[in-house]
């Protein structure tokens, strides 16, 4: 946690208020985007119990399980749930750019232009926290290897036949999740943490409900106050007036509303295939046939009643422990949508753009889905992306925050002033001078800017590199001398250098991420790797134990 | 910090009868092992070669020996470095030992490398391999290396500070040779990356484990060799960091308790400051310790109480006296190990408003840095601002085994701990909460546990500011 952070934490004890960390929202926010709430099973990890989604708040969708140890309940669940979902996540596929590239012949070396398709916009899933987002990730590496009748061999246990498709979706957007700075799924605890500081612990900040505290306190107390009652309020019947935001659920409420809802649906089922209209059984003696079967007929209606009484019962309860966590999420995103959008923003949702191009590609073209574990090359090639992504992302904040550039300030990475002097130089070793002039800017900074330490200008139209040439901490200036960014000629272009009376920022950091260095084909992974991957550790379908 | 546990402590002799040699004798027969199977390796044996090397055991010797007798084998070899000052070193001292060597420097086209290493004429510097290949010896770091698209020239590589050299960093370079001698202290600290990196957690090929775990893991026939002599350590500090760092690899100080001696010129002027330069002259290591307080990770009085003794220092006309001769405590000789880049700052600005240099261009100068940094080095005498010191809270980044044992192990004759009271307690609060990640090997000792353990010997040679 950087000082300022820190700082801002202890203005919001004292303020009472959440205290803003950015001035700028820092992640793309989808016009549309879709809120899921999952619920997970007490007990079982990965075991689904409810959903409620939607892309409207004033209409969420609720799908659940009624009996979550039933496999085959759980799986008719997965499926109603990616008949819901998939076409959110399929809509964006069909609007495309052509974006032009040029593609090098492998023989001949020769450039050819190439067109790729470039979706024009993409799905956005927010979720109440990261637990949630870990959760989805289990349900994608659970049944993106199930088989379906489609399959040639289905198995003794087929599933619907859109369960592994959403298995590979939900993969590909937990995957992606990990990639700093991406959007296509966020948990709505990191987001407004990001934007805001609260004057409780990170930890505390994972209940969602208790981050909004502070910036929804109740009426008449104060959000320490608010944010504690969220978390441990109880109503008569000791339930949480205000659930945990999943996946995880109060184990009061288990034990006392959730348990017998399920036991009572399970009876009620139970009754039902007990019946003899179900099991086929023949029903009474031949004598007493009609009446038998009248009063057969009216038992069969009354089982049917209960178990559509105990599901409905099930379902109400559910969504009551769901909605406000529903409600919570889109406050949040009310918060979030009244911050103007950071200016790389559209710069990073690109990349999360491909990368779900590039997804839908991968469907389209029948590849099998995201094997079980990364093997040693491509488990290399994400980590060197998100590092890649994690400078960007950290470069691009300072860059469109002052807020995020203070941080880089008080931490002496950048230094901001007024420019005080500039004075032509010239570099004249070569065979025609060049232009190398000394700034020196007036700054309360305190850079660690050590003579001969390389520095860049931030928020200027073109790349300007200088070296620090000295410091005077007692005057409180910097001196540099301007590399490049300055024009061919021999005098710099006009405007491109500063001028005294200038406001301007120097980072010792570079503006732009280095690229990652190759890496060897999977199928040459060296020896010190365990060599290339044997086609076990690849075959998407091994034995999967799910029974 | 990585593990030892697993390996078998035959493969290095017989302990007996090493213990029983000479420290010089002990040395010399495991680096004869090593050479043997680095130069001569057994037919159908493992390709690789690993040596576990104490804090100062003469690992860089060793990477010297190796390539001299590769190259007098009519070879031509690799030698992958972490870090760019750490290749400097090795061509240097590789250029000095061995005139006969012609070496190759490739360095990335924006860094050139020191003017001290290419004053050697066996030197020859440039940022393209293929002006290289002709040479006996080309050495750069990893991260440069894994950008060469050569067409596997060498047979050989030798892989210096291996442990700190992260796994997908091999798995870039491990095209470019047959055979590799991994030489590491597996005591340093690991890797790090700032992403989150989980979901390969207990994954042989880890890609942000340490590149020797990984090699460990695929070829299981490796058995590492080790370096039994710190040569660095005095006798006062190597039983004390070979229990508290390296409990399953034991190594002994090849100096007697008589050999290393500071001496000052000024007598004490009473202060706790001096109080603690005469304690760690006389026992190797001091604890200067201000009252329990919490701070900001760059406190004022502790910075203060460091730059004071490090001026204290050179204002008593030190003289270290060791088994090679004795020559007089200067600037250059000392040491300021911090656990922030911030802290280290901090120091730098309060030495240089006491007059003490320490800027390295302009002469001899004091090194201020981070555990990070200052691995692989070697000083008579450092002080340690404590990881821990001032903390309300101790993270796994302030517990990390090597942060500590990098600080405490970096000196010939002494060590001076500056640390607020109340670390003992602040350890007892936070025992460790990291996850357990299956198929993880356990680090053993835990920053817990090492933490207490040189904690407890400081305590007995605590002076109160």
């Amino acid at each position: 946690m950087s000082l300022l952070s820190t700082l801002a934490r202890l203005e919001a004890v004292r303020s009472g208020r959440a205290e803003p960390l950015a001035t700028v929202r820092h992640r793309h926010l989808s016009e549309r985007p879709m809120v899921l709430v999952p619920l997970a099973t007490a007990g079982e990890s990965g075991a689904p119990l409810a959903v409620l989604l939607g892309t409207d708040r004033q209409a969420p969708r609720l799908h659940i399980v009624p009996q979550p140890l039933n496999r085959t309940q759980r799986f008719d669940f997965l499926a109603r749930l990616a008949a819901d979902l998939l076409p959110y996540l399929e809509s964006f596929g069909g609007e495309v750019e052509q974006i032009e590239g040029s593609e090098k012949d492998p023989q001949t070396g020769e450039k050819t232009q190439v067109f790729r398709e470039l979706c024009t916009d993409a799905p956005q899933l927010i979720v109440p926290n990261s637990a949630c987002v870990q959760h989805l990730a289990l349900l994608g590496r659970s049944t993106r290897f199930r088989r379906t009748v489609e399959d040639a061999d289905p198995g003794p246990y087929p599933a619907p036949t859109q369960v592994p498709l959403l298995g590979r979706w939900l993969t590909h957007l937990t995957e992606r999740a990990q990639v700093p700075g991406s959007s296509l799924l966020l948990p709505m605890t990191a987001l407004l943490a990001r934007h805001w500081a609260t004057g409780q612990s990170h930890l505390e900040d994972q209940h969602l409900a208790a981050q909004l505290a502070w910036h929804f306190p109740r009426p008449g107390l104060t959000a320490a106050r608010t944010a504690l009652l969220a978390e441990t309020e109880r109503d008569v019947h000791n339930q949480l007036t205000h659930p945990p935001g999943g996946p995880v659920t109060d184990p009061r409420f288990d034990e006392l509303v959730l348990a017998p809802a399920i036991t009572r649906h399970d009876t009620a089922l139970a009754a039902l295939r007990e019946d003899p209209e179900h099991t086929g059984r023949p029903a009474g003696t031949v004598q007493d046939a009609g009446t038998v079967q009248h009063v057969d007929a009216a038992q069969a209606e009354q089982a049917r009643l209960r178990v559509k009484e105990a599901s409905e019962h099930l379902h109400s309860v559910l969504e009551q422990v769901l909605l406000p966590t529903w409600h919570d999420v889109w406050r949040g995103l009310d918060l979030l949508y009244a911050l103007p959008p950071a200016a790389h923003l559209a710069e990073r949702w690109e990349s999360d753009r491909w990368s779900y191009t590039g997804h839908r590609d991968r469907l389209a073209a029948g590849e099998p889905p995201q094997p079980k574990q990364d093997d040693a090359v491509t488990a290399a090639r994400k980590l060197a992306q998100r590092e890649r992504e994690q400078s960007r992302l950290d470069v691009q904040e300072a860059l469109d925050d002052p807020l995020a550039m203070a941080e880089c300030r008080l931490a002496g990475e950048a230094f901001a002033g007024t420019v005080t002097e500039v004075t032509p130089d010239y570099d004249t070793s070569g065979r025609s001078p060049k232009p190398r002039p000394l700034v020196t800017v007036r700054t309360t900074d305190r850079p660690h800017a050590d003579p001969g330490r390389e520095v860049h200008r931030a928020n200027w139209q073109s790349a300007q590199k200088a070296v620090v040439v000295g410091s005077d901490p007692a005057e409180g200036t910097v001196t540099v001398r301007v590399l490049s960014g300055m024009g061919r000629k021999k005098e710099p272009e006009p405007g491109s250098l500063p001028e005294p009376g200038d406001r301007i920022t120097f980072t010792l950091f570079e503006l732009a991420p280095r690229q990652s260095a190759p890496l060897p084909d999977p199928d040459d992974t060296p020896w010190t790797h365990g060599g290339p991957p044997g086609a076990a550790d690849r075959s998407p379908i091994a034995a999967e134990d799910w029974e | 910090m990585t593990s030892t546990m697993t390996s078998d402590p035959h493969t290095f002799g017989p302990k007996s009868a090493a213990a029983a040699a000479s420290p010089g004798a002990a040395a010399d027969a495991a680096v004869a092992r090593i050479l043997e199977a680095t130069v001569r390796p057994a037919p159908g044996g493992p390709r690789g070669v690993v040596v576990d090397s104490p804090p100062g055991a003469g690992k860089s010797t060793l990477v010297v020996k190796a390539a001299k007798e590769l190259v007098g084998a009519g070879e031509r070899l690799m030698i992958v470095a972490q870090t760019n000052s750490q290749v400097d070193d090795l061509v240097g001292r590789l250029a000095e030992k061995g005139p006969e060597l012609s070496i190759g420097r490739l360095h990335a086209s924006d860094s050139r490398p020191s003017a001290e290493v290419l004053r050697h004429g066996n030197v020859t510097p440039s940022d393209k391999v293929g002006d290289l290949l002709e040479h006996d010896v080309v050495v750069s770091t990893a991260a440069k290396w894994q950008w060469v698209k050569a067409e596997a020239p060498w047979r050989h590589a030798i892989v210096d500070e291996a442990y700190q050299m992260r796994s997908d960093a091999l798995l870039a370079v491990a095209r470019l040779f047959e055979r590799a001698l991994f030489v590491g202290d597996p005591g340093q600290l690991d890797p790090f990356t700032v992403v989150g990196t989980d979901q390969w957690a207990g994954l042989s090929y880890d890609p942000s484990s340490s590149a020797v775990v990984t090699l460990l893991a695929h070829n299981p026939e490796i058995q590492p060799h080790r370096l039994p002599v710190s040569w660095r350590l005095p006798a006062t500090a190597a039983p004390l960091i070979s229990s508290a760092f390296y409990p399953y690899a034991p190594f002994r100080s090849g100096t007697g308790p008589e050999d290393r001696r500071l001496t000052a010129g000024v007598p004490a002027d009473g202060s706790a400051l001096d109080a603690a330069i005469d304690e760690a002259s006389e026992h190797g290591w001091a604890l200067l310790e201000l009252p329990a307080r919490h701070t900001v990770r760059t406190d004022p009085q502790a910075v203060a109480a460091v730059a004071g003794t490090v001026r204290r220092l050179l204002e008593r006309g030190l003289t270290a006296h060791s088994e090679q001769s004795g020559r007089p405590l200067t600037a250059d000789r000392i040491a300021v190990g911090t656990a922030h880049r911030d802290q280290a700052a901090a120091v730098r600005a309060a030495l240089t408003g006491l007059g003490v240099p320490v800027d390295s261009a302009a002469g001899p100068a004091v090194t201020v840095d981070t555990a990070n940094r200052l691995q692989g080095r070697e000083y008579d005498v450092t002080v340690v601002l404590h990881p821990l010191s001032g903390r309300p809270d101790a993270t796994a980044f302030h517990l990390e085994t090597g942060r500590l044992c990098v600080l405490a192990s970096r000196h010939r004759h002494a060590c001076i701990v500056v640390a607020r009271a109340g670390i003992a307690d602040l350890l007892d609060e936070h025992p460790a909460t990291e996850p357990v990640q299956l198929g993880v090997t356990v680090k053993f000792p835990d920053g817990w546990e090492a933490n207490h353990c040189v904690l407890q010997h400081l305590e007995e040679h605590r002076i109160r500011l």
